[in-house]
């Protein structure tokens, strides 16, 4: 490819680069740090702020260097005394009108113009005039705004349109009034609203809920993982002592990019309500307060009589699924079973998982929204859509006419719709095209042959081809794929539970499932371990306390199966136990074989089964592809949505003060604040 | 007792009413699109942002700009951002006769100051109010583009040019007995003729 | 042919009427079809069409026509960037927001002689391969808008553009759209923006509109100056324009007199007429006289300011005025007499360009109001020195760093007013201190 590289030189340095890049790029590669405010790798280039000004030999003005491409030869100057006289002088411009504020102001420590400012900030004010006030805007419960702070870089307003899909933000007015706002102030409509606030390069946008919390320099960071949807968005949760004070992302350029939903960055004050502290025995139709000793005494003897069945919930770890599948194990097969929601399957992993890379999505020219709402199930998966949607991908949808941020040709609500004219015609023309089926279709499924004919169908239409699998199956909890890689499964593909008898198990332990409450249990014996206390405890004879994912380390693989960590970042509230040290003590005294001491020990034995899921952050391998059959049968199901509410799809988000807030502000009534003549 | 330009406004109000294209804009409207390629109707926005702003006496209401977004697919904010960026787009109620005087370098030299205030005094009005009887909005405008014929005014899509304090007066009277003006040079001249 | 004299105060002779490109500037005549036949305009266009696209722009070239919008550049070898044959939709876009402060020529020929414009707008798009032209209008010339559209209709009405347009094969529409109160859609690319349907926010450059313009396809912009006397070029030759001013200052100019003068008018002269002549001969001089003259902004409120000294000899063409630290820009010639306060002047500038600065980048949105509000301390007479210095250093920091050339335009008059009465800004200081 060496026609696409071009000599340039940088103060004096000599380097080959890309043509296609900006100055700014080129510099990067040579080692010289560009100051920025406006320029973002993620959004389109504004060019506005001028604080990135760097010298072009021969050129007779200064340059913005986000904005320039290379020329062959071109020779690039960034720390001549007029680059630093420049950018001194846009850095003046400014500060003029800042309020400088530092003290009070939540991005203090962690601003890009008060770290710009330290370098080529004058020491003192020339400005002897009066400075601008700005009112503040509402944007929602989510978003904070101090807006005499903005610096116009428009960040928030091009991430709005062009990241969230969302044309909501603007700046009106001209001149020293332009303001930046939203539509009549209304509240921002996007589930992915709050990456505005690390967008701001100042503090005009910081978040609503952390405001006054903290300073960046009191807070331990701890790598973690969004567990609120499939896609494993990366994400840093901010603590102080024992308690979450923020949640930001953390770039993955395979998976978030450096985006998050607003339900992870925002539900956390939800990690602390309604906990369950301390175990619970139920006495005369009501749970009463008791102690590890006494209840698991009561649950070691129910063990020693009753045959359990053991349900796996939307948030448990790998670690923790592998220690239920090993201490199930003592009383036989097909007594886990992950698949609360009736999710139907086939053997491979390319029946359960997203099998295009994430980061590929926007490369597809057609996609088939089949039974699933990626908006409010999975926001990042929605980005991803909407890109290609930018990219001229066209977009169809079968199940409920939901609506999104992107034009989609609706064209009915079953299966069926599948074999359409319009859409044959356009996966014909296709030359990319990619199937997601969802949560919405795959629950209801009763006959294999359904999920068959949709690999045949794919495989037809070019979805699947040698060299690449674009039919994808989509649902929205963390746990799923990994559960189902371990095998945390019983042997029914499709309806998991319609085949258990009612007399078959006599003891249900549910591992954070609300399915337990299901009237099939009604006979049961039922143990509920959890952190929050919602219905599934509610109905239990016995409720033991375990940690949230954010205090004990975990493995989660996400939907296009690439395991990662989420590591412990603060103790257990109340008493909680990790599950597996308490499967421990009830396999000790049960006398079962169940051999790790310790977390580390449990975690290399999962890894010792199943050496795909050490490799971290890489995607698994399919083994076994789902072999194709010829025929092509849809059966008839109408679909039912996972997720109803976007910020409501958890016991967690559930408990979140602030998630009940963008219920209120954000779907209900969304021009709370519109001013009327 | 507003404090700035109506057309310069970054707040905008409803009207209270439903705003509607009469039948005639829906027919104009139809052939200022054909103006544009296929595709690019956004381009109609201020064309419509003006036949909006004649069918609701002179100003731009949420109501307006919630129509247009909707004749033209467009978001909401790119239009309010368009109205508010423009200074003819005025975003409150104005009077039937918007009084734009201009205030730059060559008017001034020629007096464009007096010219003010003989406005206000006639009319009874500061700059950027309206008057009591909603007949005159005044407001003080950049350069109109008529400089050889400084000072000058706008009343609405109207120029008067060569302006003293006494023709001005008179400008300001008849507009207040009904009686029609002599448009652009107030001193007979033929437009910016050295004469 | 005139001959060019470049002393002062030596008699020269008007601009002869029969070699006037404008006919009909004040708009003694019919200023539409019947009146525009009678001036020669349509007359042999489809013979002029009948040349070569390539042909047409040397042709334009070789008069050394320079843009009559500011920047005088070779309107010929603008057309030349244009891309040939791309099979894309090529644009002609012409600028009649006219609102530079002092500037007020566009306005006379749209009103008074539209068809001048009409057919340089036909050919000009023939060179440049363009089938649809935009004509951009400021919204404030509603007379004058519905001038222009009235001359559309009458040249769609007798064929000369459509279809076919005079009968030379060549398919022509011409649109106009309006502005709305925005002198930054002046500037080209605000201007693209705006007939997008945008905030008049200038683009970054590049890539330049004859690449990626309207829509994303080729484009030209030209002033309606310039688009308007190509007609005549092409009519009576390169050579007969290039006869009149001097090498590569050609041609005749609309110049616009506007402040202290005793008759303000508009008028077509030669290129490179003196100012003094201007003023004393079209203007009946300054008022109270030419001792009474303080300065002169010579090219619309962009260029500096020239003290009576330099008024005395200077040409106003393109090479002499910027020889002479300033330029022709719109040929906006506002003179300044004793009795005002030059500061003031420069003042409502500065406040001028503060409001329709558009907000975009950093220096010119809060460098325009700095200024400003440094300008009216400065006419109140309460900057020092130092602050007059500090004043300068800020021209001077957005100078050159902003997106367009507004903050230029904006620092310029500023840096002008300093150069030239730095000694008077510092007694005024002086003396109010004195006072209090």
């Amino acid at each position: 490819m060496s026609d696409d590289l071009i000599n340039i030189k940088v103060n004096q340095k000599e380097i080959k680069v890309d043509k296609n890049l900006t100055v700014m790029q080129a510099c990067e590669i040579a080692g010289e740090e560009i100051p920025r405010f406006c320029y973002h790798d993620k959004l389109s280039i504004a060019g506005n702020c001028r604080m990135c000004l760097v010298e072009i030999e021969k050129a007779p003005k200064l340059v913005s260097s986000c904005t320039m491409p290379l020329m062959e030869g071109m020779s690039i100057i960034t720390n001549s005394e007029r680059v630093n006289a420049g950018r001194k002088g846009v850095m003046e411009f400014l500060l003029i009108n800042h309020p400088l504020d530092c003290p009070i102001c939540d991005q203090g420590g962690e601003c890009d113009l008060q770290d710009q400012a330290m370098y080529y900030g004058f020491d003192k004010s020339r400005y002897k005039e009066n400075k601008r006030a700005v009112d503040n805007k509402n944007m929602g419960p989510l978003v904070n705004t101090i807006m005499t702070r903005c610096i116009h870089c428009t960040r928030c307003v091009r991430f709005a349109t062009e990241v969230a899909g969302v044309p909501e933000l603007g700046m009106l007015g001209r001149g020293e009034n332009a303001e930046i706002t939203t539509y009549l102030e209304q509240s921002i409509t996007s589930e992915l609203s709050g990456n505005v606030i690390d967008l701001c390069p100042v503090g005009a946008l910081t978040s609503k809920p952390y405001q006054f919390k903290a300073r960046p320099w009191e807070l331990k960071r701890t790598d973690s993982i969004d567990i609120f949807d499939s896609v494993g968005s990366n994400i840093r949760v901010d603590s102080r002592a024992e308690e979450i004070l923020r949640v930001t992302p953390r770039t993955n350029e395979y998976i978030n990019e450096e985006w998050i939903s607003d339900k992870v960055r925002f539900n956390y004050d939800g990690y602390y309500q309604q906990r369950i502290d301390t175990p619970y025995i139920k006495e005369n139709q009501k749970l009463s307060i008791s102690n590890w000793e006494e209840s698991l005494k009561v649950l070691k003897d129910k063990l020693k009589t009753l045959k359990p069945l053991a349900l796996i919930g939307e948030h448990v770890d790998l670690e923790t699924g592998y220690a239920i599948k090993k201490f199930m194990s003592n009383y036989g097969k097909d007594n886990v079973e992950c698949r609360t929601d009736n999710h139907a399957i086939l053997e491979s992993l390319d029946s359960y998982r997203f099998n295009t890379p994430l980061n590929d999505i926007e490369n597809s020219d057609l996609i088939i929204l089949v039974g699933t709402n990626p908006k409010i199930e999975t926001p990042i998966i929605n980005h991803k859509i909407f890109k290609a949607y930018n990219n001229d991908a066209k977009v169809f949808n079968i199940g409920e006419n939901i609506s999104l941020n992107y034009k989609t040709e609706y064209l009915g609500e079953s299966l069926s719709y599948l074999n359409n004219e319009n859409l044959i015609k356009a996966l014909k023309k296709s030359t990319n095209p990619l199937i997601i089926i969802g949560s919405a279709f795959l629950n209801k499924i009763k006959n294999n042959k359904t999920l068959k004919s949709i690999f045949s169908y794919a495989d037809k239409y070019k979805v699947i081809t040698k060299e690449k699998n674009n039919l994808n199956f989509l649902n929205p909890y963390a746990s799923r794929v990994g559960q189902l890689i371990i095998g945390n499964t019983t042997s029914n593909l499709c309806e998991p539970f319609s085949n258990l008898k009612k007399d078959n198990f006599e003891l249900v332990l549910s591992f954070g499932s609300e399915y337990i409450s299901n009237e099939q249990f009604n006979n049961c014996f039922k143990v509920y371990f959890g952190h929050h206390g919602d219905d599934g405890a509610m109905g239990s004879d016995i409720v033991l306390p375990t940690p949230l994912y954010t205090e004990k380390n975990g493995t989660f693989v996400n939907i296009e199966g690439r395991p990662q960590e989420a590591k412990k970042c603060h103790n257990p509230i109340g008493s909680a136990k990790e599950e597996w040290s308490i499967l421990k003590k009830l396999s000790d005294e049960l006398s079962f074989d169940f051999i790790p001491n310790t977390f580390d020990q449990l975690r290399s034995e999962l890894f010792d089964k199943h050496p795909i899921l050490s490799d971290y952050h890489e995607i698994i391998a399919v083994e076994n592809p789902t072999s194709i059959t010829p025929d092509i049968e849809f059966e008839d199901c109408k679909a039912e949505y996972p997720v109803s509410n976007f910020y409501m799809s958890d016991v967690i988000s559930k408990n979140s003060v602030t998630m009940a807030k963008c219920v209120e502000e954000i779907i209900s009534t969304p021009s709370l604040l519109e001013k009327s003549a | 007792m507003s404090s700035n330009h109506p057309g310069l406004s970054n707040n905008f109000s409803r009207s209270g009413e439903k705003f509607s294209w009469s039948k005639d804009n829906l027919r104009s409207i139809k052939n200022i699109i054909s103006k544009y390629p296929k595709g690019r109707e956004q381009s109609a926005v201020m064309p419509l942002l003006y036949l909006a702003q004649e069918q609701n006496n002179n100003w731009i209401s949420i109501e307006c700009i919630e129509t247009i977004a909707e004749t033209l697919n467009m978001p909401k904010i790119r239009v309010t951002e368009v109205a508010s960026f423009y200074s003819m787009y005025n975003t409150r109620p104005v009077g039937e006769n918007l009084v734009q005087i201009c205030r730059t370098s060559p008017c001034w030299l020629r007096g464009s100051n007096k010219i003010t205030k003989t406005i206000c005094k006639e009319t009874k009005c500061e700059i950027n109010d309206t008057s009591d009887d909603n007949k005159f909005t005044v407001v003080e405008v950049e350069c109109l583009g008529a400089c050889s014929n400084g000072p000058m005014i706008q009343i609405n899509n109207d120029f008067f040019e060569d302006l003293d304090e006494e023709s001005t007066k008179k400008i300001i009277d008849n507009i207040k007995e009904g009686k029609p003006n002599v448009i652009g040079s107030q001193k007979g001249r033929r437009s910016s003729e050295n004469a | 042919m005139l001959l060019v004299l470049k002393k002062a105060g030596e008699v020269q002779k008007m601009l002869n009427e029969k070699d006037k490109v404008f006919q009909n500037l004040h708009g003694f005549q019919e200023p539409f079809i019947e009146g525009a036949l009678k001036r020669g305009s349509w007359s042999n266009t489809k013979e002029i069409l009948s040349k070569d696209q390539n042909d047409i722009i040397e042709l334009v070239k070789s008069s050394q026509l320079r843009g009559r919008g500011g920047a005088g550049f070779s309107t010929g070898l603008k057309w030349s960037f244009m891309p040939k044959n791309t099979g894309k939709q090529h644009y002609l876009v012409v600028n009649a927001d006219e609102s530079e402060p002092g500037t007020c020529k566009d306005r006379e020929i749209i009103r008074n002689d539209p068809h001048t414009l009409v057919e340089g707008c036909l050919i000009a798009s023939y060179a440049i391969q363009a089938t649809k032209c935009y004509i951009y209008i400021r919204g404030e010339y509603h007379h004058e808008y519905v001038q222009l559209e009235k001359a559309i209709e009458e040249a769609y009405e007798r064929g000369f553009i459509g279809k076919n347009a005079c009968g030379s094969g060549f398919d022509f529409d011409l649109y106009v759209h309006r502005g709305a109160g925005a002198y930054i859609c002046g500037e080209e690319t605000a201007l693209l923006e705006s007939l997008e349907g945008k905030k008049g926010q200038p683009r970054l450059k590049p890539p330049f509109p004859a690449g990626v313009g309207l829509y994303g396809m080729p484009t030209t912009i030209n002033n309606v100056e310039s688009i308007a006397v190509v007609p005549t070029i092409l009519r009576r030759g390169p050579d007969w324009f290039k006869s009149i001013g001097v090498e590569n200052n050609t041609g005749t100019k609309i110049f616009c007199i506007s402040g202290n003068v005793n008759k303000p008018c508009t008028i077509e002269e030669e290129m490179g007429i003196p100012l003094k002549e201007l003023v004393e001969k079209h203007c009946d001089g300054v008022e109270g006289g030419w001792d009474n003259l303080k300065a002169i902004v010579p090219g619309g409120s962009s260029t500096p300011m020239l003290p009576k000294n330099i008024c005395e000899s200077v040409l106003m063409n393109f090479d002499d005025l910027k020889a002479n630290g300033s330029g022709l820009g719109t040929a906006g010639v506002i003179v300044v007499n004793k009795n005002n306060d030059i500061a003031e002047v420069i003042e409502r500038f500065a406040h001028f360009y503060k409001h329709e600065s558009c907000g975009q980048c950093t220096p010119c949105r809060e460098g325009t109001g700095w200024m400003h509000r440094m300008m009216q301390r400065l006419v109140r007479g309460e900057i020092s020195p130092e602050q007059i210095e500090l004043l300068e250093n800020v021209t001077k920091q957005v100078e050159g760093h902003t997106i367009c050339a507004l903050g230029d335009a904006a620092a310029w008059p500023i840096q002008g007013l300093i150069k030239n009465f730095k000694s008077e800004l510092i007694s005024k200081y002086n003396k109010k201190l004195k006072a209090s």
